[in-house]
């Protein structure tokens, strides 16, 4: 169990996050979103215990991180943004070095950075200096870091930054399959990542939490959430669709004129719309019922806070 | 304190000298110019006198340009690699990251001495010197060295570039050896009352160094460089504890 109360963190006159409270317990994939500069690395800073709070209390696992740094330290793994390291060092000097600093020696020691290697496929770069490496094995190498005592907490600043899309998938289901007794808090501006391993989101703008619940309760705050695409393989005039079904309120063309999304009131449905398409006999390629644009709740949300 | 952690990240640190071709290049020069001043500016075979007396005499300056050159990196580095978020969030404290960065640092630079024994054999060959006088010199330039690392470490801790370290790090030990030589001291003397004057005369590694390095070993000498190194050890801690994200 994370702990979070009142978080504040001034840098001289600009307040980088402004009375944060919450929660996470074991088990929850928390997924930070929000723009660039809205205090998501300040906020992983502190409960990470790289930064002191100018205010408020972090307790992990029932440790209070001022008060006991080391202690609290220990069941954290964190992923900094950039998956820093000791570039002139191998892989397996870096994490030989890590699983030292975190109290294994020895033959557990080995087994632990043996496991770590073959669990994020760094057995190719295993022996030349993490400077030389891709970004894309840099970023493995610090995950392999911060998983490697097993924590209870895992702190992830965009894990999937610079990564490209099988990569991308290697470290969601990584996430996901850590997950089941461990806290996860991730950090991303990729918003499909949110639907993708998180159980929980929630968006940070200028310090200050603007929501907090599930992807789906997201999804439902967008306008396109239960809307209804059509997609035509001519582009007709838009007018005359939107005439043909009752109870539509507003709609948008796509760019191309072959999209037509349609919003209306609870009750036109999805098996309507479908009728409709068959009886005027439309060149229709598919009917979509929407599950609402996370872009689109993202800029929504945090533009009316700004 | 957990000196097993102290002892982890020690080593971390003292193999990553020798992984860089900066050892070898260190020592190399290191011996070179020592050997150079040695022989050269300092006479040592005109003079007659089986001792290292002119071996040791070119230290405070030798190290002078050497010993920031190898204290520039080691917050700087950190710092700005951004591999001070790594090391500051694994169970480890300030004091001892500290530590354990100074200790590896010292011990290389102690490396880099012991390999002029050179020197040692061949005075014991010409002649038939004080080997206690070149213990303590020995001793006391490795203190000498030690508090050039302090406070260039310090330094080091205070910003994200190698450059400004060095430059740094080079003038203040530089007022730190003046301040025993009558052209630092002649700006104070008329106004300043003369227990100031002899404060910042105390402060001076040369006059400490050269009580030392004739053999005289007085505990105020010894005291003077491992409080000094302690000194600056500790507002090192202090630095990066205010300093470590900017």
């Amino acid at each position: 169990m994370i702990e979070i109360e009142h978080l504040s963190k001034y840098f001289g006159d600009f307040r980088a996050v402004n009375n944060l409270s919450f929660q996470v317990k074991t088990g929850e994939v928390l997924g930070f979103l929000g723009p660039n500069g809205a205090g998501k690395s300040t906020t992983m800073k502190m409960i990470t215990g790289f930064l002191s709070p100018s205010d408020g209390v972090i307790r992990v696992c029932g440790l209070d991180m001022q008060e006991s740094p080391r202690l609290a330290k220990q069941q954290i793994g964190y992923l900094p943004e950039g998956a820093p390291a000791y570039a002139d060092m191998t892989p397996w000097q870096f994490l030989h070095f890590v699983a030292e600093i975190r109290g294994f020696s020895g033959k557990e020691q080995r087994e632990r950075v043996l496991h770590v290697i073959d669990q994020l496929q760094l057995n190719e770069v295993a022996h030349k200096p993490i400077e030389t490496l891709s970004k894309g094995f840099k970023r493995r190498v610090g995950l392999a870091q911060a998983i490697i005592h097993d924590p209870k907490v895992l702190i992830l600043d965009e894990p999937t930054d610079g990564l490209d899309p099988n990569q991308k998938h290697q470290v969601r289901e990584l996430i996901r399959s850590m997950s089941k007794d461990k806290i996860v808090i991730v950090s991303t501006h990729i918003l499909e990542e949110v639907t993708a391993v998180c159980s929980r989101a929630m968006i940070i703008s200028r310090g200050e939490m603007l929501f907090d619940g599930t992807p789906e309760e997201l999804q439902q705050r967008s306008k396109y959430h239960q809307a209804i695409t059509l997609r035509f393989t001519n582009s007709p005039d838009p007018q005359t669709i939107v005439n043909a079904i009752a109870g539509v309120e507003s709609f948008e063309v796509s760019s191309d004129g072959r999209d037509i999304t349609l919003f209306a009131k609870s009750d036109v449905s999805y098996q309507q719309v479908r009728e409709e398409a068959e009886k005027h006999q439309w060149n229709i390629k598919g009917v979509f019922l929407e599950q609402g644009r996370m872009d689109d709740v993202f800029r929504s949300i945090t533009e009316e806070a700004a | 304190m957990h000196w097993s952690m102290v002892s982890s990240l020690f080593r971390r640190e003292f193999n990553s000298y020798f992984a860089t071709p900066l050892a070898l290049i260190f020592i190399v020069i290191f011996l070179m110019l020592s050997g150079a001043f040695t022989f050269y500016l300092g006479h040592f075979y005109e003079r007659g006198q089986a001792d290292l007396e002119p071996f040791f005499a070119f230290h405070p300056w030798l190290y002078l340009i050497l010993v920031p050159a190898i204290s520039m990196r080691l917050w700087a580095e950190e710092r700005n690699s951004g591999s001070i978020e790594l090391l500051m969030t694994l169970p480890v404290r300030n004091g001892e990251a500290v530590l354990a960065k100074f200790l590896a640092a010292w011990c290389f630079t102690g490396i880099a001495l012991l390999l002029t024994f050179p020197m040692w054999v061949s005075v014991n060959y010409l002649g038939d010197p004080d080997n206690g006088v070149i213990l303590a010199g020995y001793i006391g330039s490795w203190l000498l060295a030690g508090s050039y690392l302090a406070v260039g470490g310090c330094i080091s801790a205070c910003t994200k570039s190698q450059v400004i370290a060095f430059i740094i790090a080079v003038v203040v030990c530089l007022l730190f050896i003046l301040s025993g030589f009558p052209m630092v001291l002649d700006l104070f003397s008329g106004w300043a009352p003369q227990f100031a004057l002899d404060s910042v005369a105390s402060l001076s590694f040369w006059t400490h160094f050269e009580a030392i390095k004739k053999g005289v070993v007085d505990m105020r000498d010894l005291f003077f460089f491992v409080g000094f190194i302690a000194a600056w050890l500790i507002a090192t801690a202090t630095v990066i504890e205010i300093k470590k994200a900017d």
